[in-house]
């Protein structure tokens, strides 16, 4: 099996302090991963890394390589928003942009980038970005309202439905459950399971039990190895 | 005997928390008190004089009864749009400048810059738009007046709209770049989005603040009384003329004085509910 994303010795820093030593691992495609370990120990550092998110903020820097398909996302001729494109993130508090309504938060991706839909074009890509992210019956009469109005759980399904509907490849998600009551959380486990045939999928997680229901493949971290 | 409310400490605990809550309320009072004090005296003083010839007449000769101060009233909205107009868009811009670039020195340079001009008192802020426009142009001009105002309004609006910036949860910004969106697209279109009301706020506050100046106006934009809305000429503003009618010794211009004081107070005051009405509606937007 070709893996869709692999590391190479990768290293992060934040400063003068490394989160991460000399990571390699390899992540298949149509499968879910889950990365596992203690708290602290540069999980959500190692997936920021996958999309160069790891690099926003101010002061950190990522060395060794991470391929896409086997090119370098870190190559200096690639840019950085053309790999998040690519790979999309859902991240452990649900973010819905407060000032746009649920149709807009899903369309936002595609609005921001600049691209021009027609109205036809959009609402199917909103109505299938929902229905893969289980929410669209949910809301389906009121995608006007805005979309700071739904519940957590529905929230982080939102925003799982705006990283879809730009359509990446890959798919990482940092923790999406830790905030999440029971139900939401076996909901967002469901759709994972839904979701991994036709995209990569990365999962961040502290708990076991999760990783043991949705994963295919487990990677355990110890602080910083 | 502990608990009981009558303890010798219970009761010298309890005199020292009334002694606290007395001054904290007599404070507030001395805070409140000059606002009413200068609402009422106003409205008693300015009223008696207001009617609807002082909203659509022109100054009055000396010694002749009656006029208004029209000239004056479209002045100050003149001046106050034409100095938004200049500093609005240069005061947003170097806030979003500012908010995106937190620690660069320049940025550190240019927030000091903006700290220190709000410092600098409005009549010098006048001589320096007397030196930079008057003088070239050869004469006063609402123009002069419009740019002492707008060099008053900058760092204002730079220093809120940076704040207001701020106050975005890091989360929003990183959400939208892992969806692929541009650094600068995401600043404009998520984050000065998600900030607009504060920074409207912002720009409404720093309105109200040069409605009331008259330093700066007074070897600027000087002061007309006749009608005009010519950039190149004097123009009338409300601050000036009552400043000039307040000192003058007719019993009829004083009287006007009040009233354009009251005009001046009503719309500052309009514009600061203005605000309350705008953040009690994002409040929930944000929320």
């Amino acid at each position: 099996m070709a893996e869709k994303l692999t590391t190479r010795h990768l290293s992060a820093y934040f400063g003068q302090l490394r989160a991460l030593h000399d990571i390699n691992l390899a992540f298949p495609p149509n499968v879910v991963t889950a990365i596992i370990g203690p708290s602290g120990c540069g999980k959500s550092t190692l997936v920021r890394c996958l999309n160069r998110m790891h690099e926003v903020v101010a002061g950190a820097r990522a060395e060794g390589e991470v391929l896409l398909d086997g090119d370098n996302i870190y190559a200096s001729t690639v840019d950085a928003v053309m790999v998040r494109r690519r790979i999309g993130m859902v991240f452990q508090k649900p973010t819905p942009f407060p000032t746009m309504s649920i149709e807009d938060n899903v369309a936002a991706g595609l609005k921001l980038n600049g691209v021009a839909l027609r109205r036809s074009e959009r609402d199917r890509i909103v109505e299938r970005s929902l229905r893969q992210a289980a929410l669209w019956d949910e809301v389906k009469e009121r995608l006007r309202r805005p979309g700071a109005s739904l519940s957590g759980g529905q929230q982080q399904r939102l925003c799982v439905a705006r990283a879809l509907a730009v359509e990446p490849e890959v798919l990482l998600m940092d923790e999406p459950c830790s905030a999440l009551d029971p139900i939401s959380t076996a909901r967002i486990e469901e759709l994972l399971l839904e979701l991994k045939t036709s995209y990569t999928i990365v999962l961040v997680t502290h708990n076991m039990q999760q990783a043991a229901r949705t994963a295919d493949l487990t990677a355990f971290l110890m602080p910083g190895n | 005997m502990t608990g009981k409310a009558t303890t010798p400490r219970y009761l010298w605990r309890k005199a020292k928390s009334d002694l606290m809550m007395g001054i904290t309320v007599a404070a507030t009072v001395v805070t409140l008190l000059p606002l009413f004090i200068i609402l009422a005296y106003l409205a008693v003083r300015g009223a008696s004089s207001l009617n609807l010839a002082f909203f659509t007449h022109m100054p009055a000769p000396v010694g002749e009864k009656g006029g208004g101060m029209a000239n004056a009233i479209v002045g100050t909205l003149e001046l106050i749009g034409l100095a938004s107009l200049m500093g609005v868009p240069v005061g947003i811009g170097s806030g979003l400048y500012l908010a995106a670039n937190r620690g660069s020195p320049f940025a550190g340079a240019v927030r000091f810059g903006a700290d220190v001009m709000m410092g600098v008192p409005s009549i010098v802020v006048g001589i320096f738009a007397y030196a930079m426009v008057v003088r070239p142009m050869g004469g006063f001009s609402t123009l002069a007046g419009a740019v002492a105002l707008a060099v008053i309004m900058i760092p204002l609006v730079t220093r809120t709209t940076e704040e207001m910036l701020l106050l975005v949860p890091h989360e929003l910004r990183e959400a939208a770049l892992a969806l692929g969106v541009s650094g600068w697209r995401t600043t404009l279109w998520v984050v000065a989005r998600t900030a607009a009301s504060g920074i409207a706020t912002g720009i409404i506050l720093a309105v109200a603040r040069i409605a009331g100046e008259t330093a700066p106006l007074l070897f600027t934009a000087f002061g007309n009384r006749f009608w005009s809305t010519s950039l190149t000429d004097p123009i009338s503003s409300l601050t000036v003329q009552v400043y000039t009618y307040a000192i003058s010794p007719f019993p009829d211009w004083q009287r006007q004085a009040w009233a354009g004081a009251l005009v001046l107070t009503s719309i500052v005051l309009a514009l600061e509910l203005g605000v309350r009405w705008v953040t009690s509606g994002s409040a929930r937007a944000v929320r």
